[in-house]
């Protein structure tokens, strides 16, 4: 049996990634032709890939670093998109979700294995909040989850850029930012623990938990009765109706949950490297968040490891911004062609499957 | 006050127009729309370009129309002949064209503007202000007194009409969504044009509002520019504050309204029955 389950099995691994091997391919390319139309040498744009990515451990770290907020948005959009709702809000949730932790990591001083759970649940459940009013409003009136997210993203931008500008500035501070957590709401680094980990790596602790975030959402997803509810309501609503299963109540459930684990994103900043709220930290980690999701084929193995795709990318992109003079736009407008190489080979296959 | 609450609605409202009717046509053939934003992005990216290289505001807009079309061709080739999902296409288009605006070529500060009318009392207009009226009403002849507006909307409401005439659903897909490209970008155009100037984040998510207007107008030309006159408004009310309220926070009240609005649907909005249909 093994023997012959085995080939299947790596076909069908095949048959499922392809489509991002081609698309992340495809971006190398495009991003050698557009140097060429520049008039910059493209060789030199690839070796310095290869360089910023994977010359130590400390880039390892890196890498890891960035992709951490990655994996959480990433998640947050596969779970959505497994139930059929889109969570463009992620940008929003990690903002409010990252404000909350920063407002308990300032307000109590705690001992610090009381302080992070309680932070991180404060964050999750505003995060989770920001999440559920586009759920509820789905669900109850049936208004269209796309603009809504997209709306609360915009709300929750303006509610922050007023709170760090106002009333939670940093006293004496010109910056638009809060002041500094307690020390027993910070997560602490890695470097310690990994040998060769330079001490001025910011990987940290923020990063294990997303693994286990991973690893608990495969198993809900794939084992458990929620799971199972979540990808019929996705299928079909109708049929999930039928089976006794109520989709209005799965949606709303999903879109917190989906906004409760966008909001680690802005956790994993808050309490694992700026120690406070800092306007507008996240560079589009929500956007991004779908490019992984679909990256990863909505399955959160697959998540975890476009998340450190993506991490690679962006560290590459600053490297390659620094030493080569490149915008940074180059990625992020190489970020929407590959999403877009990628819609358009699941469409296809699809049609010609049918 | 009043005075003042004009022109600057009607201000507001004009890149919301534009863009809400583009979405009318592509929505109305049944192709979801979410990437107006980055439609008016790139036209007001394209305005500023074409007059820097030119010095000529028509240029400009000659740019910026053709950068909104290239852009809606992407999405027509990605949504019709590939089949893919349209709202990812269209967050793709958006990401595209966020990107394409900080990267392509660095934009001077200060070009020409578009023409304006001046007049007593209710100040000065761009001539794609009076433009837009001229459209609406053209659109909505096109689309409910032609055969031609008919087989448009014929695709959007289902697969299978136009096949039974032997005409083919892409073709007149292919049409709305360009013209969709070509009005979300004049709106972009209208915005840099009225300061000289491109921003990062100058459309500030009206794409997405105009989208909201287009359901909220049922998906019809008069009453979506109702519509976007209603959200312009609110837009200006973010504007002029005179409240003592944050201008942070002023500046979200066309989001929440247009949550409220499509909240306050329920029921009656009637989107066209194949819009999003993937399958041929």
């Amino acid at each position: 049996m093994m023997s012959k389950n085995h080939p299947i099995q790596l076909r069908h691994f095949l048959d499922t990634f392809l489509p991002s091997l081609i698309a992340i391919i495809g971006f190398f390319v495009l991003c050698g032709v557009t140097l060429i139309i520049r008039g910059q040498s493209p060789w030199e744009f690839y070796q310095l890939i290869l360089i910023s990515g994977f010359s130590s451990i400390d880039d390892i770290g890196s890498i890891l670093f960035n992709s951490t907020p990655l994996i959480f948005t990433g998640l947050a959009v596969t779970i959505g998109y497994k139930a059929g709702l889109f969570n463009i809000g992620c940008e929003g949730q990690l903002y409010v979700a990252g404000f909350a932790a920063t407002w308990i990591g300032i307000h109590f001083d705690l001992p610090p294995f009381i302080l992070v759970p309680f932070c991180i649940v404060a964050a999750m459940f505003f995060g989770g909040i920001w999440g559920a009013i586009p759920g509820i409003l789905k669900a109850r009136y049936g208004a269209h989850e796309v603009i809504n997210t997209i709306m609360m993203n915009f709300i929750a931008f303006a509610i922050m850029s007023y709170l760090v500008t106002s009333v939670f500035q940093e006293p004496g501070q010109m910056e638009p930012q809060t002041a500094e957590i307690h020390d027993s709401a910070k997560l602490p680094k890695l470097a310690g623990l990994i040998p060769l980990l330079p001490q001025s790596n910011s990987l940290n602790a923020s990063f294990l938990i997303s693994c286990v975030v991973v690893l608990l959402l495969y198993i809900l997803l794939k084992y458990t009765r929620w799971g199972y509810e979540l990808r019929l309501v996705g299928n079909s609503p109708e049929v999930a109706a039928y089976g006794g299963i109520n989709p209005g109540r799965v949606t709303i459930w999903v879109m917190t949950l989906s906004g409760a684990i966008a909001g680690m994103a802005g956790v994993a900043d808050v309490l694992g490297y700026h120690y406070r709220f800092v306007h507008s930290f996240s560079p589009g980690w929500g956007f991004t968040g779908i490019a992984v999701a679909l990256m990863g084929r909505n399955h959160p193995f697959g998540v975890l490891a476009a998340a450190i795709l993506f991490g690679f990318l962006s560290k590459v992109a600053l490297d390659v911004e620094l030493l080569l003079d490149i915008p940074h736009g180059l990625f992020i407008a190489g970020q929407g062609l590959l999403i877009l190489g990628l819609v358009c080979m699941e469409g296809y296959t699809k049609i010609k499957n049918q | 006050m009043i005075f003042q609450l004009i022109p600057s609605t009607i201000r507001m409202t004009t890149p919301l127009g534009y863009a809400a009717l583009g979405g009318i046509y592509s929505e109305r053939s049944g192709i979801i729309n979410i990437a107006l934003e980055g439609m008016m992005l790139i036209g007001a990216y394209g305005y500023v370009i074409g007059a820097q290289i030119s010095g000529s505001e028509w240029i400009g807009l000659l740019f910026g129309v053709c950068f909104g079309i290239i852009l809606a061709l992407i999405h027509a080739i990605a949504t019709i002949t590939f089949h893919a999902e349209h709202i990812v296409t269209g967050l793709a288009i958006n990401i595209f064209a966020i990107g394409v605006t900080e990267y392509l070529i660095p934009t001077s500060d200060r070009v020409p503007g578009l023409p304006e009318v001046k007049f007593p009392l209710l100040g000065v207009y761009s001539i794609l202000v009076f433009i837009l009226p001229l459209i609406m009403i053209l659109s909505h002849l096109f689309l409910y007194k032609t055969p031609w507006g008919l087989r448009l909307r014929a695709a959007g409401e289902s697969t299978e009409a136009l096949k039974t005439l032997s005409l083919s659903r892409a073709r007149w897909q292919y049409f709305a969504v360009i013209v969709s490209g070509v009005l979300a970008s004049l709106g972009g155009c209208f915005l840099s044009s009225n300061v000289h100037v491109f921003t990062k984040g100058i459309t500030a998510g009206r794409g997405y509002v105009a989208l909201a207007a287009v359901i909220f107008g049922n998906w019809r030309p008069l009453n979506g520019v109702a519509a976007c006159l209603l959200f312009g408004f609110a837009a200006t009310l973010g504007l002029e504050n005179r409240w003592g309220i944050p201008d942070q926070l002023l500046k979200s009240i066309p989001h929440i309204l247009t949550m409220v609005v499509l909240v306050g649907l329920v029921g009656t909005s009637k989107p066209p029955k194949a819009l999003g249909r993937i399958i041929t």
